[in-house]
């Protein structure tokens, strides 16, 4: 097996404000290892929002524009377009937002930005909620979880409507490289970071970002779920580059159980919800095997 | 060069003539010929600039407070609705310190739909902490886009700048306008260099949360730089009528007000119609005169004070409403001139909503009728003009 060596250099200080565990600092961590001190970050409000530390501190060691909730692609436009008419070379401008952030409020912009092939990586941590705001369902929370919105009780239960799937929507832009990384395998994390950084064009990584607050779990755990989630297929690692789907990482396929059981927002569900919800994540599973096989 | 050109294109010219550096627009009824002409003036190499299509008008703004913190000149335009969904990315841009420019073609709310001219858009945006500009005609629409941008980029403003053109009326009509030379607006505005902005190598943090210990400060510093704002505006100005020979008249134009019984207080093209009514009620030996709000922001409160100290009667013309409250204009003209040692009569007429027109004959009338008010007093302080199934007194 190759190895990927992880870059010693660290770009995230000690000194943020993230939650004990919390799967975003990784994420962030990963990230920028992968891409290197010519980075330019914009971020719209979420947890990384606050996460750098009250002004003037700041646990980042690039450059940080905060934007509005909704504005990450345009922000990513404005960059690019400045630092284009300024002949600046050899600068990685990356949206960094969550999933709130993006497959709700900020879908149009960064459907905007993709369309006009704005050159830029944009980052999705995904930690499955409004996090930052306390729990709240997003169109990123998957069937079956408890949150704040969704609260369980005698007449609804838990979040009844699909996870939007963002990469789909991401391949149906027809941009050069998408990906999906997860912070329990960060060989593969900062090998996908440095083949999307050689790209041009609007580059997307989906991240899944577990928040032991919000997934009610301990946070010695977040690393552990993180692998849970790719063993049983709840997260596949995969890559779509020129409209082709390839799988890297196939997982070991444990039963789902396996990851519900280690997360409190989903201890509500009963044997036969679980079963459906097995249900829905093996039919991805094969609809993204015959993508692969297919070379779509 | 002396042209003919709708006030949209002379948009265009001026942002075209301050070497805007990127433009993000987004098309709305009537603001549409400026995002054409620049598009125009970038694909024919004419202006060296990154034009960005954005999805929305948010966005528009978004990607030009994203470009102007890396340090680029910007420019947009829009009108009402799209000037409304910006409104959150205003507040960003004032906020931020971005000397970002834009035009806002004046025009009626919806719903009912309208694509006319009013001020609702405008003045709906006075809290956004951008500066705002009322013209009167295309060619100082031009002149003023070139002026704000050397007032907002000046250290001790920093702030956005909105020129204001009243849709269709200035928009889409043609007058004859002066395109001074690209030689002489360089020798006038010097290129953007922001004292900070993001880049590499500089690990800096724009728009950090901050605590209530340290956020008043900055709303402080914002309103210091907005008071910086009305002196800027002046100096600038005088700068500009030595270097092109124009001039506008400051914060609040005053026309014919020398010796006045009686004063409208107006703003955008309404102006020149008013210019022509006074000096016909003038040439009859009515005292009348015109002081036209150039800047809604920072407003001229010294100006009007001068000014309400002077005059028997002050009618404040209001294209636009503050439901629950006044005309907007109003209700700032009445609380510049409380502190006057004597108080003129004062009344609000709110007119020309929806883009009717305001006609010769109407001003008119509002003159006569604030003449008699300025001696009586007014019976009602908000009057709405020629509406129909009220009393059919101005036509």
């Amino acid at each position: 097996m190759t190895k990927t060596t992880i870059p010693q250099e660290e770009f995230v200080f000690p000194g943020g404000t993230g939650c004990p565990g919390c799967g975003a600092n990784l994420v962030m961590r990963y990230l920028l290892k992968g891409l290197g001190e010519r980075t330019i970050l914009s971020i719209p409000a979420c947890c990384w929002a606050v996460m750098p530390g009250y002004w003037p501190s700041n646990c980042l060691k690039v450059p940080l524009l905060y934007t509005a909730f909704e504005a990450t692609g345009a922000a990513m436009s404005g960059l690019r377009a400045a630092l284009d008419v300024k002949g600046v070379k050899d600068v990685t401008v990356v949206g960094f937002a969550g999933d709130g952030g993006t497959v709700d409020i900020g879908l149009q912009a960064m459907s905007g930005a993709a369309e006009r092939l704005t050159d830029g990586i944009y980052v999705m941590y995904d930690n499955e909620a409004y996090m930052n705001t306390g729990i709240q369902r997003s169109g990123g929370t998957p069937w079956g979880a408890w949150t704040t919105t969704t609260p369980v009780g005698q007449t609804h239960g838990f979040k009844h409507e699909s996870k939007k799937d963002i990469m789909a929507i991401m391949q149906a832009h027809r941009i050069p490289y998408a990906a999906t990384v997860s912070p329990a395998f960060p060989e593969d994390f900062i090998k996908k970071v440095q083949k999307a950084k050689a790209i041009s064009g609007f580059r997307f990584l989906h991240a899944l970002s577990p928040c032991p607050p919000g997934w009610r779990m301990n946070p010695s755990m977040s690393v552990e779920v993180a692998r849970l989630a790719v063993d049983t297929r709840v997260f596949p690692l995969y890559e779509i580059e020129d409209g082709k789907v390839r799988i890297t990482r196939k997982g070991k396929g444990l039963p789902l159980t396996e990851y519900l059981k280690v997360q409190g927002r989903f201890q509500h569900l009963t044997e036969s919800e679980i079963l459906e919800m097995q249900k829905g994540i093996d039919d991805i599973w094969i609809r993204l095997l015959l993508k692969e096989s297919s070379g779509t | 060069m002396r042209m003919v050109m709708t006030g949209n294109y002379a948009s265009a010219y001026g942002a075209k003539l301050s070497r805007a550096e990127v433009i993000a627009a987004y098309p709305i009824t009537p603001q549409t010929s400026i995002v054409e002409k620049l598009a125009e003036f970038v694909t024919m190499g004419e202006l060296k600039a990154k034009f960005i299509p954005v999805e929305s008008e948010h966005s528009a703004m978004a990607a030009c407070i994203a470009a102007q913190t890396a340090g680029a000149r910007t420019y947009t335009a829009t009108s009402s609705h799209g000037l409304t969904l910006m409104h959150e990315v205003l507040m960003w841009a004032s906020g931020a310190r971005l000397p970002i420019v834009m035009t806002n073609v004046s025009r009626a709310m919806a719903p009912p739909w309208s694509v006319w001219v009013d001020h609702m858009d405008s003045i709906a945006q006075r809290d956004t902490g951008w500066l705002e500009f009322f013209c009167q005609s295309n060619q100082e629409v031009l002149d003023t886009i070139i002026m704000a941008y050397k007032i907002c980029e000046s250290s001790g403003v920093m702030l956005p700048a909105m020129v204001i053109e009243d849709a269709f009326i200035l928009s889409h009509t043609e007058e004859p306008v002066d395109v001074p030379s690209q030689e002489l607006v360089d020798s006038f505005l010097p290129a953007y260099t922001p004292e900070y902005k993001i880049e590499v190598g500089k690990a800096m943090g724009f728009g950090s949360l901050v605590r209530p210990d340290q956020y008043m400060e900055f709303r402080y510093k914002d309103m210091l730089a907005m008071r910086e704002a009305h002196d800027r505006i002046l100096r600038v100005e005088q700068e500009f009528k030595h270097v092109f020979g124009r001039e506008y008249g400051g914060l609040l134009e005053r026309y014919r007000c020398e010796d006045a019984e009686v004063v409208l207080v107006a703003a955008g093209s309404v102006a020149a119609t008013t210019k022509d009514v006074v000096d016909a009620m003038r040439a009859r030996g009515v005292r009348v005169g015109l002081a036209r709000i150039r800047a809604f922001r920072p407003f001229p409160h010294a100006e009007v004070r001068s000014l309400a100290s002077k005059v028997e009667g002050i009618a404040v013309l209001d294209r636009s409403y503050t439901f629950g409250a006044a005309g907007a204009m109003y209700t700032e003209v009445k609380a510049s001139a409380y502190s006057c040692p004597k108080r003129p009569v004062m009344k609000n007429y709110i007119a020309g909503l929806g883009g009717r027109d305001i006609t010769p004959k109407i001003l008119e009338k509002i003159f006569e009728d604030m003449l008699v008010v300025a001696k009586r007093g007014a019976e009602d302080e908000v009057e709405w003009v020629d509406v129909m199934g009220l009393p059919r007194r101005w036509k």
